[in-house]
């Protein structure tokens, strides 16, 4: 019993081993550096259109907003990339990121995503990474 | 009443517009109850879209149609700031194969005490209280009901978890509450011989498909106060389809048990919901 039951983990560690071989890092289903760097943008641009949080980005860098988030967005999704930059909490204290801004950013990423034709599990596999968030980004 | 609320509902649809910055979906259904949630069980979600100083008109009209009942419901719903939930709904039970008609009315509330559905390691949690009066009390005081009126409150937890099956996303709720209605305070509240508080479970899972679509199921757990016919659990399955974010359509197959000593009722449940 003991033996027939250690060959069945080993069977089942085979299959797990297989099953997380078969799927690539997410950073490669989102189109790795190329697909990060357009989600990126098309965020950007959703920001710069959406009236109701584009003044919290008044005084932003741009530039280095974009570099960092393409960073975090990689290290997050299992790419080559170590992100750099300040804490969630240290770059939002003093924004009072409320919970209606933190919905309209979250709906400005589905947009991108499904402009981008991101299925609809890779999309949920990032939103994943990204809600939980929520508690160091809101509300500073 | 329920024709002229779709009529007066469809008459609006151009007009809408505007909605809250929830994401789609996040708002659920309206239950036939009119409190947010699925279409039995109430959810802790707040409904329409209204998000942090926000706040959204929701509509809702509904059918059941099971073997020897139907049941008309629609009302209105005040939400505010995603906190508040203020509702009103009216519903008339038809006894088709008996005659007459049931009908009650039933104000609720809804306060969200915690978490936030997408965004927390908790899940969301809301209390909500609800006040129903019968309108019609001959036939519910002839088969052994105490009251024509009675109050209900529920405790509810609801989260979405991300990326589960297949990749979709997962709702998962659990209602407890705290109730003396026989068949949901149609037939009235209490009896004679049992006239006190009891507590019960309501639980509903959904698969979201994407984002406009969703898949699940509901349980209903029920008292059993009268003597002259046992009352049975209700159990759903459901698609509700988020058309935008003004408008929603669910469908479901429903199980109602025995009801009044009519046999196993089985049938459909149609809801059209709107909000702005």
């Amino acid at each position: 019993m003991v033996k027939h039951s250690g060959l069945i983990i080993a069977c089942l560690l085979m299959l797990l081993g297989c099953s997380s071989a078969t799927q690539p890092a997410l950073y490669q289903r989102l189109g790795a550096e190329q697909g990060i760097e357009a989600i990126v943008d098309g965020l950007l641009y959703e920001i710069e259109h959406d009236e109701r949080i584009v003044h919290h980005f008044a005084d932003s860098d741009i530039g280095r907003f974009r570099a960092m988030l393409a960073e975090q967005l990689c290290d997050l999704s299992g790419g080559p990339c170590q992100y750099s930059g300040s804490t969630m909490q240290e770059s939002h204290t003093g924004f009072n990121i409320t919970l209606a801004d933190y919905d309209a950013l979250v709906e400005g990423l589905i947009k991108v995503m499904q402009r981008q034709q991101i299925s609809i599990a890779d999309q949920n596999a990032l939103l994943a990474l990204l809600a939980p968030m929520y508690k160091d980004i809101s509300y500073r | 009443m329920i024709r002229r609320m779709l009529v007066l509902l469809l008459a609006c649809l151009p007009a809408i517009a505007t909605a809250g910055s929830k994401i789609i979906a996040t708002g659920g259904v309206t239950t036939i109850e009119g409190n947010a949630g699925g279409g039995i069980v109430p959810w802790a979600v707040i409904n329409g879209y209204a998000s942090s100083d926000e706040w959204a008109l929701t509509t809702f009209a509904s059918r059941v149609g099971v073997n020897d009942f139907s049941l008309q419901s629609g009302g209105v719903a005040l939400s505010l700031d995603n906190k508040w939930e203020l509702s009103y709904a009216r519903q008339r039970f038809a006894l088709e194969s008996i005659g007459g008609s049931l009908s009650q009315d039933i104000f609720s509330v809804k306060y969200h005490l915690a978490g936030e559905l997408l965004y927390t390691s908790i899940p969301q949690v809301s209390v909500g209280v609800q006040h129903k009066r019968n309108l019609d009390f001959d036939l519910p005081g002839a088969v052994g009901a105490a009251s024509d009126n009675g109050t209900d409150v529920y405790l509810a937890a609801s989260k979405v978890l991300f990326h589960q099956i297949a990749g979709r996303n997962l709702l998962l709720n659990g209602t407890l509450r705290a109730s003396k209605a026989n068949q949901t305070g149609l037939l009235g509240f209490g009896s004679a011989e049992n006239n006190s508080y009891q507590l019960l479970f309501e639980g509903s899972a959904a698969v979201l498909l994407n984002y406009n679509l969703a898949l699940g199921v509901e349980f209903k757990q029920k008292p059993d106060n009268l003597a002259f016919a046992a009352e049975q659990h209700w159990r759903d399955v459901f698609v509700a389809w988020f058309i935008n974010k003004n408008v929603s359509l669910t469908g479901a197959y429903v199980d109602l048990g025995n009801i009044a000593g009519q046999g196993s009722q089985t049938g459909y449940y149609l809801a059209l919901e709107a909000t702005w």
